[in-house]
């Protein structure tokens, strides 16, 4: 039986996936017409192949598509928003800025609840008030932060309270801008001014 | 068929789960079947049928549209068939209780067959045990078999769904044969 050559069973495969080659078959052919064995051989791959081609075709139980729907993932909601995301992608961008932007604002608005003011030589503090002495003069900007301000002296550039209230001895003088900030939504456009306004510096820096 | 097909996926990318249903409609009977003669067992090839589509669903966005869909759906149910053939090694019991349920054994599982007449009986016993020697080949001969002639797909289109080369899978495809040859060299 192992007297065949070798690749006669290769053909034969061959034969069966329809690529053999016509000196090929025709090879085997005149093999299987000489040798018993490979006859058989032969016989039985072909009837393996009829035998697996003869099962039936079965069908999907009946209620195999609604099973399949029922058990889909319900993202529609998910869905749209990643839609919604894909074709507005300015906005979305815009948007996330926006909510890190307020988020970083308000913690720093927050944040401190202690009094804090520009430090000078020249200012007091009685309590919770920031004091400029009469005969003071502070050089540059004062901010006070939770807190009152009293100005008996002078104050050379702006003045800005946040959370407190400003008050204005006769004597006293300011010769920049007084600005009182109360209310968070205020703090955060006073942010973005000023944010406005060194960006606006830097350019005009940039232009000397 | 094909343009049909790219339609539906299009729509179902839109979000549109209907049109899901319609693509399921269409492969439904390919995918249960080539998942029968994979694991032999109606009721498990109903269930792997159907994690095959919700896998096709959720996957959707990574199927590239200019390829068939079939082979891309196909590789999907092969590769669950073979992981749940390598997982389930030792066999199902009968009486074991079956996952999910309360009390229910493997018994009330089983069809209760009518009796049928004389030749319908021996052609099920033929189709049969055809399916059980298919079931004996070792995983890997099984998927190209069940592929090549139970769905009928050429070598290259298997050979895509199983990402093999074609050499390997004509190897596997000769090897496969030859394993059912001897196996059913009795019937």
């Amino acid at each position: 039986m192992n007297t065949c050559p070798e690749n006669i069973v290769m053909m034969m495969h061959d034969y069966l996936d329809e690529e053999i080659s016509p000196e090929h078959e025709k090879e085997l052919k005149t093999h299987l017409q000489s040798c018993e064995a490979c006859k058989t051989h032969f016989h039985e791959l072909k009837k393996t192949v009829a035998l697996v081609q003869s099962t039936s075709h079965i069908q999907a139980p009946g209620n195999f598509t609604q099973n399949v729907m029922a058990k889909l993932p319900k993202e529609k909601k998910k869905a749209g928003m990643n839609r919604w995301f894909n074709r507005h992608p300015l906005l979305a961008a815009a948007a996330v800025f926006l909510i890190l932007m307020s988020g970083s604002l308000m913690t720093s608005w927050n944040g401190g609840d202690e009094l804090s003011f520009t430090q000078s030589d020249q200012v007091v503090v009685e309590g919770n008030t920031v004091v400029v002495p009469e005969g003071e003069t502070v050089q540059g900007d004062l901010t006070v932060r939770n807190g009152d301000l009293r100005i008996e002296g002078t104050v050379e550039g702006n003045v800005t309270v946040v959370n407190g209230q400003q008050f204005m001895a006769g004597a006293g003088g300011v010769t920049g801008e007084i600005e009182e900030i109360d209310q968070a939504f205020e703090w955060l456009w006073y942010s973005i001014k000023s944010a406005a306004k060194e960006l606006g510096s830097f350019t005009s820096n940039d232009n000397e | 068929m094909e343009s049909i097909v790219k339609k539906r996926i299009q729509q179902v990318r839109k979000g549109d789960q209907d049109a899901f249903g319609e693509i399921v409609e269409l492969f439904k009977d390919r995918v249960y079947h080539v998942c029968f003669r994979m694991l032999g067992n109606r009721h498990e090839a109903e269930d792997i049928a159907q994690e095959a589509f919700i896998r096709a669903y959720t996957n959707i966005h990574t199927f590239d549209i200019d390829r068939k869909f079939s082979t891309w759906l196909f590789r999907i149910a092969t590769n669950l068939c073979i992981d749940r053939i390598r997982k389930k090694k030792p066999d199902y019991y009968l009486d074991a209780e079956v996952s999910g349920t309360d009390g229910l054994t493997m018994y009330s599982q089983v069809e209760t067959d009518e009796p049928l007449p004389e030749e319908e009986v021996e052609s099920m016993e033929l189709q049969e045990s055809i399916q059980k020697e298919i079931s004996r080949l070792p995983d890997k001969y099984r998927s190209v078999i069940v592929l090549k002639y139970i769905e009928e797909l050429s070598l290259k289109e298997i050979s895509e769904i199983l990402e093999l080369p074609i050499g390997t899978v004509k190897t596997r495809i000769h090897r496969g044969r030859e394993a059912l040859r001897k196996q059913l060299r009795s019937i």
